[in-house]
């Protein structure tokens, strides 16, 4: 039983006006999708703390507003803010969406290779879909799991539709690029993404949330997912740095046939509350996958990563490699959940979650879980939390380096070992920056080198 | 230079030195031996400034100041190295990287202008060659998978690097090959000069053969129970402590 919460009541309002018209432009199929899961969301409501899933993230702060759906507000946006917002010195093809909506003017696409598309998902709806869209679009997010899913399903309208045709490498990396304005009264926006690679196809992505103005109330619910067919290769990196007052729910789902090569690296600086669901399907045998993260909260942020990955068949591999800094009063949680089928066998897992607490507020809940019903396996985690080593410190303050700075580089050093496995230099550039500052560290570290 | 006058020291609530006394000159080499267990390394730490060791009476003076008020860094400013018995691995900090910050911080300290990046690297070339350090090894972050001898190696690369006026050496020849030791001697006696001093701590001879000491200790049971001149390690060596060791007193 549930009761109608003021959001309920706020989301129904939102979604009857939203429904009639998203219906005129949408293929009928995703219209009756997308009232189905509205009424799974309605007989769901949000998720409550007693809910195993949810026990470390109350989402009473989202319930208690009245959001509006996030306006198109690419107008409000000068180019220059978006080569801020995107990775600087990085030649890339870059769609840029304001508050949830293409925005075609802000975008570079011109440089695309014969083949490959990236464009607005409303836009391929509009002009009712494509065999691509219709096979994959909610097919392995769904509906009946969460109810941001579920949430964000019934609010598709617009995202990325990314699609690499077998064989093609595309060079350069893409920038899908999410700015949010935020307004007056709390807006929603519910980027979609669908994301597929042909066989053999390679692909580099990065997804990048921003606020433009901080101060503002918002909420990002967003869900991608990413099909990686056989032999094929992507690199996906994820940057949340939304505003201070924004709430973000992002979801990644991906299904990687065999001999793929998939690798996330996601990094978690901004909103007050987010939560991130990755979920890696292995279901073709000799796949790599890799799911590797960074948080780095303060004050009262709280950043929840929830990791799932499935090993459906024998012979693949993959890493988990998760860091979490956290001062103040931030709170991180993080659940790694692994699942080996029975028929999974010869597979090898190994996930590893390594949390700093750099003051006595912050606190981490950590949960490694893992599910094995094959017998001829490798599955290894462990989990970390702690202070700065004392032996480290005072090895660099006997060599004449103060103990704030030995903090700050120890620090950097943690953070930097997810930020130097980023294979785009301008982005592992600029997110070093981003610590460096964060931690106060003046010169650095990494362009020091004898030759 | 360095004036040690009846220490008392604690570990974890158990007093480890018993009424320490030691004086060190400019210019002189000091060899301290003694049982496993007996304080040198606690010995070692308190005169560099680690926490855990609680100081429960006694003064060390180093050129006449106070160095028991000094935090480590402080320490390491005025001039005072302590290469460790068990040096730490630091992930993610590139040697140079750290040894650029830790010159500098020295630097500045002492009123000097910081070095830039091809001073230093200069400065940095000019010393590998002394420890036969590749760059490699330079790139890596601090210590990290680095063997046992390199690590002892990195150690007197760094004190070359920083110049100390005392350098205290714990148990640096320990897991040495031939070679390596030479190169450890080396640079140690590259450092000796008329206003530098070295103490260092050692279970074997064979270091003192290539870096000849002026003085001689046995730390037992946290006091220094004989001193005497090089000639007495050639003693240890063929004799052992138990003709030393003092019955201990409750
Ligand atoms: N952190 C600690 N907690 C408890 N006891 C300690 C600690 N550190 C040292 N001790 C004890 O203090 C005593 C002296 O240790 P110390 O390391 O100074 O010996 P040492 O003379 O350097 O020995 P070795 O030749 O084996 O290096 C030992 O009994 C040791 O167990
Ligand atoms: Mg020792």
């Amino acid at each position: 039983m549930t009761t109608a919460t003021k959001t309920d009541q706020c989301f129904n309002g939102l979604f009857s006006s939203f429904h009639e018209e998203a219906a005129r432009r949408q293929p009928a199929e995703l219209t009756a999708l997308r009232d189905a899961a509205f009424k799974q969301f309605c007989a769901t409501g949000f998720p409550s703390v007693r809910e195993e899933e949810w026990r470390f993230t109350n989402v009473a702060p989202v319930e208690r507003l009245s959001f509006e759906l996030a306006k198109p507000a690419a107008g409000e946006i000068s180019p220059d803010q978006v080569s801020l917002a995107g990775v600087r010195g990085l030649d890339s093809h870059e769609i840029v969406f304001v508050n949830g909506h293409f925005s075609a003017e802000l975008s570079n696409l011109q440089k695309l290779p014969q083949g490959v598309i990236v464009c607005s998902l409303a836009e391929i709806l509009r002009e009712g879909g494509n065999k691509t869209v219709s096979a994959e679009l909610g097919r392995q997010t769904g509906f009946d799991k969460s109810a941001f899913q579920a949430l964000n399903l019934a609010f598709v309208s617009d995202g990325a539709f990314v699609h690499i045709p077998k064989g093609v490498v595309l060079a350069d990396p893409l920038e899908i690029l999410y700015l949010s304005t935020g307004g007056d009264q709390p807006t929603v926006s519910f980027p979609r993404n669908l994301i597929v690679v042909e066989e053999q196809g390679q692909l580099t992505v990065l997804e990048n949330y921003e606020g433009v103005n901080a101060g503002n109330t918002y909420l990002t619910n967003a869900v991608t997912e990413i099909v990686v067919r056989a032999h094929a290769n992507v690199d996906y990196y994820r940057l949340q740095c939304e505003d201070p007052g924004a709430f973000h729910f992002g979801s990644l789902q991906v299904q990687q046939e065999e001999q793929s090569n998939f690798r996330s690296h996601a990094i978690t600086l901004g909103a007050s509350l987010s939560r991130n669901d990755l979920g890696l399907t292995l279901v073709g045998e000799n796949c790599e996958g890799t799911l590797n993260g960074l948080y780095m909260i303060g004050q009262k942020q709280l950043a929840d990563t929830h990791t799932r990955i499935d090993h459906a068949v024998p012979n693949c591999l993959s890493h988990e490699l998760y860091k979490g800094i956290l001062k103040d009063d931030a709170r991180g949680v993080f659940n790694g959940y692994i699942l080996v089928r029975p028929d999974a066998q010869k597979t090898d897992a190994k996930q590893t979650n390594k949390c700093l607490l750099l003051s006595p507020t912050a606190q981490i809940n950590t949960n490694p879980q893992l599910e094995i019903y094959a017998d001829d396996v490798k599955c290894t985690h462990g989990a970390t939390i702690g202070q700065l080593d004392e032996n480290s410190i005072f090895y660099l303050r006997s060599r004449g380096i103060e103990e704030h700075d030995a903090r700050c580089l120890l620090t950097y050093a943690f953070a930097n070992d997810i930020i130097r496995r980023i294979k785009i230099e301008p982005l592992r550039n600029q997110l070093e920056d981003i610590v460096l500052v964060a931690q106060d560290v003046k010169a650095k570290p990494s362009t020091l080198e004898v030759k | 230079m360095l004036e040690i006058r009846n220490l008392r020291a604690n570990v974890a609530d158990k007093e480890i030195l018993k009424g320490l006394d030691l004086t060190v000159r400019p210019g002189e080499v000091h060899a301290i031996m003694g049982p496993n267990g007996s304080g040198k390394s606690t010995l070692a730490g308190v005169i560099s400034g680690r926490e855990i060791y609680e100081v429960t009476s006694g003064e060390v003076l180093f050129e006449g100041k106070d160095l028991l008020e000094m935090e480590p860094e402080e320490r390491a400013c005025e001039g005072i190295f302590l290469a460790f018995q068990y040096p730490v691995e630091i992930p993610g900090v590139s040697n140079t990287y750290f040894l650029k910050a830790a010159l500098n911080s020295i630097r500045k300290h002492q009123g000097l202008e910081e070095l830039d990046a091809m001073d230093f690297l200069a400065l940095v070339k000019s010393k590998m060659q002394l420890l036969n350090m590749d760059n490699d090894l330079l790139n890596r972050s601090v210590n990290e998978g680095f063997s046992g001898g390199e690590k002892k190696r990195n150690e007197i690369f760094q004190m070359a690097v920083l110049d100390p006026k005392l350098a205290l050496l714990d148990e640096t020849d320990s897991g040495l090959d031939i070679d390596a030791l030479k190169l450890v001697a080396n640079g140690v006696n590259a450092l000796r000069s008329p206003d530098r001093a070295v103490v260092l701590v050692t279970h074997y001879q064979r270091l003192l053969d290539y870096i000849v000491p002026d003085f001689v200790h046995v730390l037992s049971a946290g006091r220094i129970v004989k001193s005497g001149g090089k000639e007495l390690a050639q003693e240890l060596e063929a004799k052992g402590y138990s003709w030393l060791e003092e019955p201990v007193n409750a």
